[in-house]
């Protein structure tokens, strides 16, 4: 169960980034490595506070559990843990978590000969936790500023700080971002229905090969990127979905402190309209 | 000495495509029945876009579907972009400027669903998205048959089906249901988008409804699988990852690795066939639910606030701003 009939001659030696051969070995189907250590240490840490915060908090229920940061009177000072201390930590923690996450994914890659593509990739998300957990808030002076750990909770922070701004769809930056979130996942329905599409032609159609892809693309919209192509797109596109999300929040605040409806002006104000 | 190219694999990366070959060009796939003649122009090679992927452009299929599509769309396109150059006086100059401004609104909500608008009140806006809908409508054909006549199967043209679900809720469906044209989508950049805020504002802010949270887990879902399984090709390209369709009837060893990755990462892990179920779904079921969620908004529940405390979603916030009366029944004293 552990062990697919094909796995065992790929778990050899190797490629760790550190530790040697201290931690290289699997437990079940998971690669340990220093960084699986790593990663259940703040993982245990960080669950066990969220849990912990629940407690003390006035509700079970899942929707309404709410982890909220500081008050800004904090500033970016440590807050008693009550107060949002617990949210700083559950934070770092989660930070640790991911970091190392990451750093796992590098060394399974090394491992197996592969690129790094998706380490790479979900350094993206990760970049973008940071600058709405961390960079905004210290740009604004007060960890306060970071988004609160609940379903409804965050999703009210969500909702108040764009109407902060009035309205944020006319943020560029998020206009990008959506952009690239809709373009990714226009991308992979293609993607993953003409795959399908060529593996299950239905009644007694053979399976096709290669070539197929490119065919109905081409003859549908003129251009086919290819089988290797799509996969670039498609990775470009999703990592900046996650990098646009991040810019469009940073600026919001320490940037741009209006509506963003207001921001258009420079355009309406250019000199070459006369 | 530390090597990082040895340290880090960068030879593996393939970011680029570092050679490109000329070859003949790829005249297309046969078809099933006697149809090659359908497909029109001389395929020609780009290098820039051969940096990223192929190099060859074209040949393209028409068919009748596709110039019904195409006249269709030009229709609505030119509609909506005269409209816009009417409402700045046909000033181009303004018209540049103004652009993202510019829209072409729907009818008022009194006219009700009427089809006889008059044009400058939208009448226009009506026929816009008549031609529109024909368009997409004669496109989801084209995409369907296309994929008959190479002997493919018809999985693209039913993820289209669940995006254009999407566009008929919005425009058509939801309009239809709340009994005016005016509840419909306007065409242009801001308008859209001040019809979303609007649209959420009045039924109590949409990220209450649930179909909403449901779309957006499976927009940012799909983002998330693409980065993972793009990556993972890409990742394994140096073993031929690529060969999707190949390593699917006959498992090579990207297809081992990329599955090996994902296992001794997260203890679970996707096929080179499965992966792409998955992708299917998120991507389709992220307009599906959105679509859902549209068309219960305003039609079965009011708000989605008060629906959420209801069915205790949501907690009961303490008022912090004064009673204010709803502008529309304040407007309803002073007509009076």
């Amino acid at each position: 169960m552990a062990m697919m009939n094909f796995e065992y001659k790929y778990r050899i030696r190797g490629g760790t980034l550190i530790g040697g051969d201290l931690f290289d070995f699997w437990f079940g189907p998971f690669y340990v490595g220093f960084f699986g250590v790593t990663t259940m240490f703040f993982t245990l840490i960080g669950t066990a506070l969220i849990v912990y915060a629940a407690a003390i908090g006035p509700t079970w229920n899942l929707w309404q559990i709410n982890i909220p940061p500081p008050d800004l009177k904090y500033g970016l000072g440590f807050a008693p843990m009550r107060s949002g201390g617990l949210w700083q930590w559950i934070t770092f923690c989660a930070l640790g978590a991911f970091v190392s996450w990451d750093l796992r994914m590098i060394e399974i890659a090394r491992k197996l000969g592969m690129g790094l593509h998706t380490p790479i990739a979900f350094a993206c998300a990760i970049a973008a936790y940071f600058s709405l957990e961390v960079i905004r808030p210290v740009l604004l002076g007060a960890w306060g500023n970071g988004f609160p750990y609940g379903i409804i909770s965050h999703l009210d922070w969500v909702s108040n700080v764009g109407y902060q701004h009035l309205d944020f769809h006319y943020n560029p930056a998020h206009m990008i971002a959506v952009t690239f979130f809709f373009t990714t996942t226009f991308l992979l329905s293609m993607h993953g229905g003409v795959i399908l599409s060529a593996l299950n032609p239905g009644g007694d159609e053979p399976v096709k090969p290669s070539g197929y892809e490119d065919s109905f693309f081409r003859d549908l919209i003129v251009y086919s990127v290819g089988p290797l192509g799509i996969h670039r797109l498609g990775w470009f596109c999703a990592m900046n979905a996650g990098l646009w999300s991040a810019v469009c929040i940073v600026i919001s605040g320490p940037f741009w402190t209006h509506g963003w409806p207001q921001w258009w002006g420079w355009w309406l104000n250019l000199p070459i309209w006369g | 000495m530390f090597d990082y190219r040895t340290q880090f694999g960068t030879q593996y990366q393939n970011i680029f495509n570092r050679i490109q070959v000329r070859g003949p060009s790829d005249p297309g796939a046969p078809l099933k029945g006697d149809l090659e003649a359908n497909r029109v122009g001389k395929p020609f090679h780009s290098y820039l876009l051969g940096l990223i992927g192929a190099a060859q452009v074209g040949p393209f299929y028409l068919g009748t579907c596709g110039i019904l599509s195409i006249v269709c769309g030009f229709i609505a396109f030119e509609i909506i972009g005269l409209n816009m150059l009417a409402s700045v006086n046909w000033n181009v100059w303004q018209f540049i400027r103004l652009l993202p401004w510019l829209g072409l609104e729907p009818p008022a909500p009194a006219y009700g669903l009427s089809l006889t608008v008059p044009l400058a009140h939208g009448g226009w806006w009506l026929m816009a998205g008549a031609f529109l809908t024909a368009s997409i409508i004669f496109w989801w054909f084209r995409v369907y048959l296309r994929a008959r006549d190479l002997g493919l199967g018809t999985h693209v043209a039913w993820a289209f089906a669940a995006a254009i679900w999407l566009y008929l809720v919005c425009g058509f469906i939801r309009p239809l249901l709340l009994g005016d044209w005016g509840e419909g989508v306007p065409f242009g950049i801001f308008p859209h988008l001040d019809w979303t805020a609007s649209l959420s504002i009045r039924d109590g802010n949409l990220y209450y409804d649930p179909f909403h949270m449901l779309s957006i887990v499976f927009l940012y879902g799909s983002t998330l699988l693409f980065a993972m399984h793009g990556g993972t090709i890409l990742a394994t390209s140096r073993y031929w990852g690529e060969r999707e369709l190949e390593l699917v009837t006959d498992r090579g060893t990207a297809a081992e690795r990329g599955a090996i990755f994902w296992r001794w990462t997260m203890g679970f892990n996707a096929t080179f066939e499965s992966i792409h179920r998955w992708a299917w779904w998120f991507a389709v079921l992220c307009p599906l639910t959105g679509g859902i969620g549209i068309l219960l908004s305003g039609t079965v529940v009011d708000n989605w606030y008060l629906w959420g405390v209801k069915h205790g979603l949501a907690p009961v916030y303490p008022a912090v701003y004064p009673y204010i009366a709803d502008p529309a029944t304040h407007l309803k004293s002073i007509l009076k």
